[in-house]
């Protein structure tokens, strides 16, 4: 089981790079099934191990909401990786379905500022007057994934998602200390929403399409959902608790 | 065309702490009361699948939709005010029991040198230490409200226990403190070998199931650590919902309305009249004539509602004149991080009010002959539960994305520890609220605006609380102590705290104060104005005892009003 893991995620990453060379049309749903295929062996690790259930075990919301170009959400698959890799810490943004929580809140209401204050009119602000762009997330990340491919392409001739991890790390720090321009919004700003998303896709419960298996969560220590450390929070020692997510409250 | 309602004894905005303890107080007494909600019905049946940090914590559900309605902020009066488009620096409550529902529960009585800090502080400092800042006593001391608090604690069963440096207490805390874990007995036993005097945090989550005074029942804490910014599924947090609204409803007096957005005080000749409010969810219009409004509506609101109501004088910063909006002040916060190599906690269990604290450098219990500002604040160590997106502590230097922030932010979020301060906060001439001459809310009404920015007494207590809080922290055996940035401007960005305090204060002089020591307005004596709002400075704890105190004390002000009119104090 462990070994055919370490295949998916081989192959997977494999698709991933090659799904670059090919974007722009020849198989704009291959990107998406390729990842869903892959998730599957994330799932399989079911306490039965019994093969037969993918049907049953497929993770049906790993699938895009808001993107429809396999080219830039690539984009989005490199560069959450690179902010959240995956090494012998444990798992990264990809294992753990980053890309597609953020894919589903750009969906939503957080993709579109619906509880926010969105009147104009608009001005750039102070340092420390917060977020003033006229740009919603979703828009955020439509013009900052385009910035980054365009940066990517001038600086080393080649699409974000094909460069050498150095590279795409040099990319990211010129938009984190805002040294690149984006239509509407900084790039410092674009890169702070895509970190901050990222660290929500790691942790935030599976519910929401990231932190695969509860992986993340894992990884870190924290027991998700408990109903009650009354008999344990006087203890001395640290205690290992098998994590629970909103899955339980309605599947026991 | 406004559809006007049948008149009533009472209207109240807003029902959080203050509009629930009220509405209560005077429906027992018989009074017909009308609670205006802007938003919706909630209770402990709405927190099953609480256990959520993105959705509560990260997307701030129990929050203020503020799409409809935020404040502008400006750091000073040369700049251009800025809406604050996303919730950040503070979260403003929205719904039934109001920040009642998501506070932690931290609950401490103001000190007594806070009701009277300017001729406190002249008495034993000179004219000189109060220079630059806009100072006044409160128009009532902590033994006039003394026995308020008692009621409030009462009420909440506040779980706690004596203090070395407590103000004199007439009851004892309802019920016990909370568990002494691992990380309270380190930060007490650092505390008391450097001649600091340690105690377990008040704590409005309950030790034990505690049967309050209006026949509720608030459940023991589980320290589940879900708390702060949540609902408790388990009733085990005092909260208007749970502690107060189905007495007050019981009498039979009291008509909560959820989905009322109050836009207007109706008043004529120095008197209101009524409130109008819009249903939120059909925009129809309504009109409530009332004998006695009371607004309950947080810092913001009171302020706005009065200023674009034009009841009362507003504050002007050139002159010093008027007192509405005036005196707005927040919270000073140094803090200390410390990592540990060899130990690991159980940081993911806690409760929000489960904590230890210090008071030897808060308020005037120390001597401030030597240095450069007033007051202080309380030190304190609080296992609120901390959870994985927002808690990634990492060492000074280490970058905040990569393979090795993430090393880093895995490994020490269960070998790190926070203490944290709130330091007191002083009013100035040019920290204060107004409305905002370019941006308006749903209702085409313009949002406040808030002028604000640290000052050199912030940043002195800063660095200097901050120092403690070090030294703590390295007695506690950390390997290593995060190097604490320096206090420059107001950011509306990160969280700091939702204790904002002002804009109608309280007081024993018209010229100076909005309200009088029963929060009746000077101005308009049918009229309570009820809350932090009415605090003349911020003081070095949390601001809700405080609030509960205030509202029981106005409550008893509304009543004898009913009876007798004409201003109170």
């Amino acid at each position: 089981m462990a070994d055919q893991n370490i295949d998916k995620k081989m192959s997977r990453r494999r698709f991933i790079r090659n799904s670059s060379y090919v974007a722009g049309g020849l198989v704009g749903g291959g990107l998406i099934g390729g990842l869903i295929g892959s998730n599957l062996s994330n799932d399989n690790k079911d306490e039965s191990g019994t093969k037969g259930q993918q049907h049953e075990n497929t993770a049906y919301q790993q699938a895009p909401l808001y993107f429809t170009n396999p080219e830039i959400f690539a984009i989005l698959v490199a560069a959450t990786d690179r902010i959240f890799p995956e090494d012998e810490t444990g798992p990264g943004a990809n294992d753990l379905g980053v890309p597609f929580f953020i894919d589903h809140q750009l969906a939503g209401s957080w993709g579109n500022n619906t509880r926010e204050y969105m009147q104009g009119p608009f001005f750039p602000g102070s340092n420390f007057q917060g977020y003033q762009s006229p740009l919603k997330r979703h828009e955020v990340f439509d013009a900052g994934l385009q910035a980054i491919q365009k940066y990517s392409n001038e600086k080393f001739d080649s699409n974000f998602a094909e460069l050498e991890g150095e590279q795409q790390d040099e990319i990211l720090t010129a938009f984190q200390k805002d040294e690149v321009k984006i239509h509407g919004v900084t790039s410092k700003t674009f890169f702070n929403i895509l970190r901050q998303a990222t660290i929500e896709g790691v942790y935030a419960d599976p519910a929401y399409g990231g932190n695969i298996n509860m992986d993340g969560w894992k990884m870190k220590g924290f027991p998700g959902h408990q109903m009650s450390y009354h008999g344990q929070i006087e203890s001395d020692e640290f205690i290992e608790i098998e994590p629970n997510s909103l899955h339980s409250y309605t599947n026991k | 065309m406004a559809e006007t309602l049948p008149k009533t004894d009472v209207v109240i905005v807003g029902m959080g702490w203050a509009g629930s303890i009220i509405a209560a107080e005077l429906g027992k007494e018989g009074l017909k009361v009308i609670g205006l909600e802007r938003g919706k019905e909630r209770g402990l049946k709405d927190y099953y699948v609480v256990h959520d940090e993105l959705r509560y914590a990260i997307r701030y559900e129990l929050m203020q939709d503020l799409s409809k309605e935020t404040i502008s902020f400006r750091n000073n009066m040369k700049e251009r005010a800025l809406p604050m488009r996303q919730l950040g620096s503070f979260l403003l409550g929205e719904g039934l029991g109001g920040s009642g529902v998501h506070w932690n529960g931290q609950s401490y009585r103001f000190l007594p040198y806070d009701f009277e800090i300017k001729s406190k502080t002249i008495e034993k400092y000179g004219e000189g230490k109060i220079k630059g800042l806009q100072l006044q006593d409160w128009g009532i001391t902590y033994d006039e409200l003394e026995p308020y608090f008692g009621m409030y604690e009462k009420v909440a069963g506040i779980s706690g226990e004596e203090a070395h440096f407590g103000p004199k207490r007439s009851i004892p805390y309802p019920t016990p403190p909370m568990k002494e874990t691992p990380l309270t007995k380190k930060f007490k036993d650092a505390a008391k070998s450097l001649g600091m005097n340690p105690y377990h945090m008040p704590s409005a989550n309950l030790s034990e199931p505690y049967k309050n005074t209006y026949g509720a029942t608030i459940a023991g804490c589980q320290y589940c650590a879900f708390c702060e910014r949540f609902g408790c599924e388990y009733g085990a947090k005092a909260d208007p919902t749970v502690a107060v609204i189905p007495f007050a409803r019981e009498t039979g007096n009291v008509d909560i309305r959820n989905y009322s957005n109050v836009t207007e005080i109706i008043h004529e000749g120095g008197k209101a009249t009524g409130v109008r409010f819009v249903d939120v969810l059909t925009k129809e219009e309504f009109i409530q004539p009332a004998e006695m409004v009371v607004l309950t509506s947080y810092v913001m609101n009171n302020s706005r509602l009065l200023l674009s109501s034009k009841l009362g004088r507003p504050y002007n910063p050139d002159n010093g004149s008027g007192v509405i909006g005036k005196n707005y002040c927040y919270q000073i916060l140094p803090g200390s991080t410390g990592f540990f190599e060899e130990e690991q906690f159980n940081t993911f269990m806690g409760a929000g009010a489960l904590g230890a604290t210090v008071d030897d450098y808060n308020g005037d219990n120390f001597d401030h002959s030597d240095v450069d500002f007033i007051h202080g604040g309380s030190i304190s160590i609080n296992q609120s539960g901390s959870r994985p997106i927002a808690s990634n502590p990492v060492p000074s230097g280490t970058p905040n994305w990569g393979k090795e922030f993430k090393a880093q932010s895995v490994k020490y979020y269960t070998r790190s520890l926070g203490i944290g301060s709130q330091g007191a906060s002083m009013p100035t001439k040019n920290n204060y609220m107004d409305l905002d001459p370019t941006y308006k809310d749903a209702y085409g009404l313009p949002l406040l605006r808030l002028t604000y920015d640290f000052t050199d007494q912030d940043r002195n207590l800063y660095n200097y609380i901050g120092k403690i809080s070090d030294q703590i922290m390295r007695e506690m055996g950390a390997n290593n102590v995060n190097e604490r940035s320096n206090l420059e401007s107001y950011d509306i960005v990160p969280y700091q705290t939702t204790h904002n305090t002002g804009g109608v204060i309280m007081g024993a002089e018209p010229e100076t104060s909005a309200v009088n020591n029963y929060l009746q307005m000077w101005d308009a004596d049918n009229v309570f104005v009820v809350g932090a709002s009415a605090f003349a400075h911020n003081g070095g704890y949390n601001p809700t005892s405080t609030v509960g105190a205030l509202s029981f004390r106005a409550a008893e002000g509304i009543l004898k009003y009913s009876k007798e009119g004409g201003l109170l104090a």
